[in-house]
């Protein structure tokens, strides 16, 4: 049986010709795509990215974040706010939306290590992190309070590509997400073969053995925090200059943080490749049952204005409960076996 | 004792749980290269000694010292940097990582980087004859493996002094015979301490050159295995048990 570690294995020669060949599918995107399915394959890169970024927490060091939609928001926020006010371009804005998401991830994880909050006692203290940023933007004028913040875009700005201002053609976004998850991936492969996935993973296994064998466990999982609570914050950044709106019961809502969990659950925590693998499902497939719905509004199957908002995240959640009980480590794994994706062998 | 100056020395060290004294004002020595054993009746207070002594908990009196160093009430990956390594009684491998990772966490700590830890946690593997299995997941490995992957993880911390908690229990008299060899050679070959915890007795008397023996949180008495065995004491405290 294959398990999640494993996966950072070489791929077979058949993983990576259907590597490349997805690869270029998505490349070519644009070319064969219309705006709508740009959208979508835009927000699938987008959740990949984040779920990479709550991956690294849980799958590899072992901490479970419910909140991790304060990072993507205090990255979002910070660099919507720099550039409306002084002017600052998100290439540059990015560096203190980093910064203030991984000084949050610091503090929030400090206060859970040294009290030893574990568990699900941490998933509640991030929560509410979340929840309590949101009160508080919910009250700062300048930030738009309950109001939202917006992003000045003209019409000129929906063409060309400006990627020291984020501002361009969907086509720009789109390959700047893919860029940004595909780095993600790139650095999470890296990060988990050197001494520190190493000793995530240890932490992760069996904390009070990690520690007699030298690992300063306070240490690592602050790392873990802050490479997590750095890489949403990115993901922040580009939120805002793609949404171009900032409303903190949005971007600070718990579904966001659930969402950023359900990619990576579907696809399999602790794997590389899992979270956006995940995503790829259920974005999609999310957005069939939304279009389902409405083709059978209107065809008058279901009364037109019967509200179905839950609808799609009812979905989800079944799927989710089918995965835990049926593929709890996940779909990649299992893909990966059945169509012998990676090379076998003991070595990683 | 050799006459060599103490490795490890425990002094006055005394340990309560909510009222029940574990530990009693023990007091006990290892000399370096020594080969020492901890025995005595379950809940004399063996692991809770080992516990103190690798930093899970602080004594609530006395000291612990390794060579010149206070070491007491350190935090036990600073007691691990300082040069302890240890087992756990109940096994505790990284279930999801291969026995190959689990020794490479251990190996980390004096390496360079994760290709020099490997190679040294190959080392470790051979030497406790696990290299077969350096590609399964430690979820599933036997019990003799796991005791054996116990040691292979401590000893790739380079440690000074190896605190064993009972790591051949379970295995067959021939494994525990080459395990006896297995420490005994380490100990020739590279200096190393050992202070072990053991309920079987074929390995006590095979491998330690002196014997403490705890009951009910004290040391009752110490001295080498022919002396101990011989010791009224010690035999009135294992009576009925036929382990001795």
């Amino acid at each position: 049986m294959i398990r999640p570690g494993d996966l950072v294995r070489p791929l077979s020669p058949a993983g990576v010709w259907l590597g490349a060949l997805v690869l270029l599918v998505l490349l070519l995107l644009p070319y064969w795509g219309g705006s709508y399915v740009m959208t979508v394959a835009t927000t699938v890169f987008y959740l990949a990215l984040v779920g990479q970024s709550w991956n690294l927490m849980l799958g590899f060091a072992g901490l479970l974040s419910i909140g991790h939609a304060l990072f993507v928001g205090i990255g979002a926020y910070t660099s919507a706010y720099l550039f409306t006010a002084i002017g600052l371009p998100p290439v540059i804005g990015v560096l203190p939306a980093i910064a203030l998401a991984v000084l949050m991830g610091l503090l929030m994880g400090y206060l859970g290590f040294r009290f030893a909050i574990g568990g699900v006692y941490f998933a509640l203290l991030t929560i509410a992190f979340a929840e309590l940023v949101r009160i508080v933007i919910d009250h700062v004028s300048w930030l738009g309070a309950t109001e939202g913040f917006f992003l000045q875009v003209s019409e000129a700005d929906r063409h060309g590509i400006d990627l020291v201002n984020l501002r361009g053609a969907p086509e720009m976004y789109y390959y700047l997400i893919m860029a940004l998850a595909l780095g993600a991936l790139v650095l999470c492969r890296y990060l988990l073969r050197s001494r520190l996935g190493y000793y995530w993973q240890a932490i992760r296994d069996d904390e009070s053995a990690a520690e007699a064998l030298g690992v300063d466990v306070l240490r690592y999982k602050m790392y873990a925090v802050a490479i997590s609570s750095g890489m949403a914050g990115v993901a922040g950044v580009f939120y805002a200059f793609y949404q171009n709106s900032l409303f903190p019961e949005i971007v600070f809502n718990i579904e966001r943080s659930i969402e950023a969990t359900l990619g990576s659950i579907v696809g399999g925590v602790g794997t590389l490749f899992g979270p956006i693998f995940g995503t790829f499902i259920l974005t999609p497939l999310g957005e069939i049952v939304t279009e389902a719905i409405d083709l059978l509004k209107h065809w008058h199957v279901i009364d037109p204005e019967t509200k179905l908002d839950g609808l799609k995240l009812l979905v989800w959640s079944f799927i989710v409960v089918l995965i835990v009980l049926f593929k709890p480590n996940g779909l990649w794994p299992w893909v990966c076996e059945k169509l012998r994706l990676i090379r076998p062998g003991e070595e990683r | 004792m050799t006459g060599a100056a103490p490795l490890l020395r425990i002094a006055g060290v005394s340990k309560s749980f909510r009222g029940l004294r574990a530990l009693n004002d023990v007091s006990f020595d290892v000399a370096e290269r020594e080969i020492a054993a901890l025995i005595g009746p379950n809940g004399a207070g063996k692991t809770t000694l080992f516990n103190v002594i690798a930093g899970v908990f602080p004594p609530d009196s006395g000291t612990v010292r390794l060579g010149d160093a206070d070491i007491t009430g350190r935090r036990p990956d600073r007691i691990c940097h300082a040069g302890i390594g240890r087992t756990f009684q109940l096994v505790k491998p990284f279930a999801q990582m291969t026995v190959l990772e689990n020794v490479t966490v251990a190996a980390l700590h004096g390496a360079r980087g994760v290709a020099e830890a490997r190679a040294s946690a190959r080392f470790f593997l051979e030497l406790l004859e696990l290299d077969t299995r350096a590609g399964q997941h430690a979820a599933n490995l036997t019990l003799p493996d796991r005791k054996r992957l116990e040691v292979a993880r401590a000893l790739a911390t380079g440690p000074r002094l190896l605190l064993l908690d009972e790591v051949m229990a379970g295995l067959r008299p021939s494994e525990t015979d080459r395990m006896v060899a297995t420490l005994r050679r380490l100990r020739d070959d590279t200096g190393l301490t050992i202070l072990l915890i053991e309920h079987v007795m074929r390995a006590v008397m095979a491998l330690s050159e002196r014997i403490a023996v705890l009951h009910h949180g004290e040391k009752i008495s110490e001295g080498t295995p022919d002396r101990i065995v011989r010791d009224p004491a010690v035999l009135e405290c294992y009576l009925g048990d036929h382990e001795l």
